[in-house]
């Protein structure tokens, strides 16, 4: 049976069938849905959402050390976050076959770096597998768990967001049980203390040698020769970008296999083509091997090494081929940047955060970065998950080393505090600086599309589950001054700010609404109003100021014939937020 | 690679492109196609553009497409038919959706609007423009303007002997087939 997929899905139907009983992740664009359609196989496996990518990666590597075949799955970044056990995870290598996807995303669509991941497969010494299509999506991940066995090696699965995000049919097949590997004490092999490491490394290193005679027998490298006058070895979606413009004209080598490389193989293609180009999104990983090995090939020179790769680009580069194309004036077309929603409840907290004068805020990474965008313009920096309350605080410790007068505050979000915040915060109250960290709870893992986590009492399969208790965590790393807002009231919001601003040492504000776009728990309905509200502006009231425009809120509008401030009554859900911010009491409720 | 047809739908989030790409996917792989579509996830619930990307012939390898490489446009929103305009054949089809969303530059006063959209597309390529909202509301159920646009978009692309019903039938929930039947009929009727 074919089914039309996206090359997540097509992932979690691989493990599947691939008898994976483990998996877990954190969820990051462009890997988040691998984990959300293995909600399906809840029968045959089980599926978690960890509270960070090491977490994850320590969690599925517990789960094949006790010899069950095992996911872990995160976005590029997130594989930075879990590289600790990943390098060792590399020396020991599997009880049970062990795949991690990485989800790289060339271009940021939803990230804060591109970086290519299968240099961390040569950095680990691991195997790196390549999938271009839907269909090799789901077939490799069966591949993988064969090869991470038979060679006793983690397999880092390689995929980017356009092999993650676009759909293919896909031919399904039966799934295959594969019983756990009994469990026994390896100590020599598992306990990674330095006179193991050491007997480890030459273990490894002749691995790799027995895994490039692979490489370059395996069906996951394979040739089409076609015409020789251009040959191309290529990888991943890059291959269908290749084939798109030169289609059977040129020869090629797809490798789906990409470390360790399948030299002679290359070299033997090499050999029997006029001109070797490399086609490959992103870094040269392959074209710096191959030169390094002393074959003559065309890569990075003209295909750039920036930016998402696609047909134009390959078709410019190595063709000088471009197609016309028809456009309107420039005058015809303004952005459409993301903005916080509609009765965002980041929205009320960031307004009131705006009008503090003389603060450094340091944000992090969720919906909430939005908050650094216009008209809200208040987060200052912004580099990695849970980096903001850390930043804070040495920020704050540098001033005060050098008697500079800046108040310091960081923001982030609750799924971003579990993540990695919270190690932060024991730093702050351990070193006690005098920093205001908020964190922002929606009650859900927001940017990403509404995930479970620790703080929101479900798990990944939909099993009820324990909640974090913020203020009690907060308090329990010995943070002193502890409050919990409504962040829809302005007031509020402004008094946490100053009171926290007042105190001497760490502070620590929680605001806590649930996500406007959440579909709400029980417990969400029994503790917030969530009635259906809505408000109007009084056209004989209203000014013109424009003070409510620069709340950002997509349902506000200003209409520049009548001058008057404008509700959009079918998406306002009535947060209030504009209507504390008129200051002629303009905004009033819709009385129903 | 001549046979390949490509198809950009664009709009904004939460206009149903979503759904009207799984419809007309649903039909073109029923009827033998090979298919590839593309979507870019994320800022999209966040006010932000949305494109899809449907490509279909005997074998599909890239699963996006270039500027110049669209046969048809179809755009949810009059401004994103402008900013997407490049990706369309010089020869290509545009079918509008002449619906207005200010974007968060608009709504902070910081632009306006632009006006005459239609008009520079018209001189520019082949344009079908017609209101799906107000279509849609006319036939009882203003949720059915994406499928009205999928109706249009067919016949444009001349895909009408597909069992389109059949697909409707299959995509949608039940008590919603008529309703999204007759929508994709009107869509049809707007193009000559």
């Amino acid at each position: 049976m074919k089914k039309f997929m996206t090359g997540n899905e097509a992932v979690a139907r691989g493990a599947f069938e691939a008898g994976v009983t483990y998996a877990s992740a954190y969820p990051g664009t462009p890997s988040t849905e691998i984990l959300e359609n293995m909600i399906e196989y809840k029968d045959d496996l089980t599926a978690e959402w960890a509270s960070n990518e090491k977490v994850a990666m320590e969690t599925a590597i517990g789960a094949s050390v006790a010899g069950a075949r095992t996911l872990a799955a995160m976005k590029h970044v997130g594989v930075n976050v879990a590289a600790d056990p990943l390098f060792t995870w590399g020396y020991t290598g599997v009880t049970g076959g062990f795949v991690l996807v990485s989800a790289d995303d060339p271009g940021c669509h939803s990230s804060q770096n591109e970086q290519d991941n299968r240099y961390y497969a040569k950095f680990a010494k691991i195997v790196c597998i390549e999938p271009s299509d839907s269909q090799e999506c789901k077939d490799f991940v069966k591949d993988a768990y064969e090869i991470s066995e038979k060679f006793d090696v983690p397999v880092l699965y390689r995929m980017t967001t356009r092999t993650c995000h676009s759909k293919g049919l896909v031919e399904l097949g039966e799934r295959k049980e594969v019983p756990m590997v009994p469990y026994v004490k390896q100590p020599l092999k598992y306990v990674a203390a330095p006179a193991t490491a050491r007997i480890l490394h030459p273990v490894v290193e002749d691995k790799l040698k027995r895994l490039e005679d692979f490489s370059n027998e395996t069906h996951l490298n394979r040739v089409e020769m076609n015409d020789t006058k251009i040959g191309i070895v290529t990888a991943g979606v890059a291959y269908e970008y290749a084939k798109e413009v030169f289609g059977d004209t040129a020869s090629y080598l797809k490798v789906g296999f990409s470390f360790p490389m399948p030299m002679a193989k290359i070299k033997d293609f090499a050999s029997k083509v006029d001109t070797l180009y490399v086609i490959e999104e992103l870094e040269p990983f392959m074209e710096e091997q191959m030169k390094a090995a002393g074959i003559k090939c065309i890569g990075k020179e003209l295909i750039p090494n920036i930016g998402e790769l696609n047909p134009d680009i390959v078709s410019k580069a190595l063709l000088n081929e471009e197609r016309p194309t028809v456009s309107i004036a420039d005058d015809k077309k303004v952005n459409r940047p993301p903005t916080l929603c509609t009765g965002c409840p980041h929205r009320g907290f960031f307004y009131a955060l705006a009008k503090k004068k003389k603060v450094m805020v340091t944000g992090d990474i969720g919906c909430y970065t939005l908050g650094a965008s216009a008209p809200l313009n208040s987060i200052d920096s912004v580099i990695c998950m849970g980096g903001s309350i850390s930043m804070a605080h040495g920020a704050s410790q540098a001033f005060k080393k050098n008697d500079v007068e800046q108040k310091v505050v960081s923001v982030i979000g609750d799924s971003t505090f579990f993540h990695t915040g919270v190690n932060s915060l024991m730093t702050v109250a351990y070193n006690n600086s005098n920093t205001v960290h908020c964190i922002l709870d929606n009650r859900i893992t927001g940017m990403t599309g509404h995930q479970e986590n620790p703080g929101t009492g479900f798990k990944l399969q939909g099993e009820a589950s324990k909640q974090v208790d913020i203020p009690k965590l907060v308090e329990a790393v010995g943070i002193e001054h502890v409050v919990t807002v409504d962040p829809l009231n302005l007031k509020e919001v402004d008094d946490a700010l100053e009171a926290a601003f007042a105190f001497e040492g760490p502070s620590v504000i929680i605001t806590r609404w649930p996500c406007a776009l959440k579909k709400f728990s029980e417990q969400d309905i029994a503790e917030f109003d969530l009635s259906p509200r809505q408000y109007k502006v009084d056209a004989d009231a209203c000014k013109g100021c424009k003070v409510c425009i620069k709340t950002g809120c997509p349902s506000l509008s200003f209409d520049s014939a009548t001058k008057k401030a404008i509700i959009d009554p079918i998406t306002c859900i009535g947060c209030s937020v504009c209507a504390q911010s008129c200051p002629f009491d303009a905004i009033g409720k819709v009385v129903k | 690679m001549s046979d390949v047809k490509n198809v950009l739908l664009a709009g904004v989030g939460g206009q149903g492109i979503i759904l009207a790409s799984k419809i007309l996917a649903e039909g073109l792989i029923q009827a033998g196609y090979d298919v590839k579509m593309s979507e870019v996830h994320g800022m999209a619930q966040r006010g932000g553009s949305v494109t899809t990307q449907v490509r279909f012939g005997k074998r599909v390898y890239s699963p996006i497409i270039g500027k110049g490489q669209a046969d048809i446009l179809v755009s949810f929103e009059t401004m994103e038919t402008g900013k997407w305009l490049e990706f369309l054949k010089p020869d290509g089809k545009v079918v509008v959706n002449e619906f207005e969303i200010p974007s968060a530059p608009i709504l902070a006063c910081d632009a306006d609007y632009p006006q005459g959209v239609i008009e520079a597309l018209k001189e520019k390529s082949d344009v079908t423009v017609f209101k799906a909202g107000e279509l849609a509301e006319g036939i009882g159920n203003p949720r059915t303007a994406n499928v009205i646009i999928v109706g249009a978009l067919v016949k444009a692309m001349g895909l009408m002997d597909i069992d389109w019903n059949a697909v409707i039938k299959k995509t949608v929930k039940e008590k919603f087939v008529d309703i999204n039947i007759k929508a994709l009929q009107v869509g049809m009727d707007q193009v000559k």
